[in-house]
């Protein structure tokens, strides 16, 4: 009887990571392929790894498949937004069908800094000056009382 | 039981299998990362299903590790790619 939930949970777990593989392997884009893998390989390891559990049946096991199944879900996304950063810095192209891009406005790539849809584009070039000149004002402060 | 497990990395083979062309033929290097991601996370369920066809329990401590060695490489990927890529900054 165990057995016959084990096999299913192996199963789903297999094919759900067949899923993920195909989804790796058809999907047009960067992204969609991340979206592919990222949860389809999760669910994957958390069926099997139940299958595991049900099958043995003891404390230490089923203690491990659980530190398994809570670190991938603990460390699966936060690779899948570390690897979506980084593909959208290098300049990875996005689908032809793609509707909309909302980081696109926002963004300047050349100074590496997110604004805010409140703050006009100029408030940025402001602060910088602004900047540069109380590091000019504070340099020869700094030099004088040293 | 015993065409269940043979059944189960049949599959998982075929995803490995799927994945590795995406490896060969990914466009940028972000895909290639994403390929190897899903490679080792293929590789922490074939490790289950070894673990019950073999009866040996300590093979779960091996996927405990693959799982963690995945993630820093991963991490360690995307710094390469936001710091010593292309870009001129």
């Amino acid at each position: 009887m165990i057995d016959i939930l084990v096999s299913i949970l192996l199963l789903g777990g297999a094919s759900f990571m067949l899923v993920a593989a195909l989804g790796i392997v058809r999907l047009p884009d960067l992204l969609t392929r991340m979206h592919a893998s990222t949860k389809g390989a999760t669910l994957g390891v958390m069926l099997i790894m139940a299958g595991v559990s049900f099958h043995f049946a003891e404390e230490v096991v089923v203690a491990r498949a659980l530190a398994i199944v809570f670190f991938v879900m603990l460390t699966a996304p936060v690779a899948a937004h570390v690897l979506g950063r980084a593909g959208y810095f290098v300049g990875v192209k996005f689908w032809e069908e793609t509707v909309k891009d909302e980081l696109r406005p926002n963004y300047n790539p050349l100074s590496h800094r997110l604004h805010s849809r409140l703050s006009p584009q100029g408030a940025e070039d402001v602060d910088h000056e602004r900047r540069e000149q109380r590091n000019e004002q504070s340099s020869p402060e700094s030099g004088s009382s040293s | 039981m015993q065409t269940v497990i043979n059944l189960t990395l049949g599959l998982m083979t075929l995803a490995l299998l799927l994945c590795f062309v995406r490896l060969v033929r990914g466009p940028s290097l972000p895909d290639r990362v994403v390929a190897l991601e899903l490679f080792s996370v293929i590789i922490i369920g074939i490790i289950g299903v070894h673990t019950i066809n073999t009866d040996v329990k300590p093979f779960l401590d091996v996927a405990i590790v693959v799982a963690l060695m995945s993630f820093l490489a991963t991490v360690g990927f995307a710094r390469f790619l936001e710091r010593g890529g292309q870009r001129n900054d």
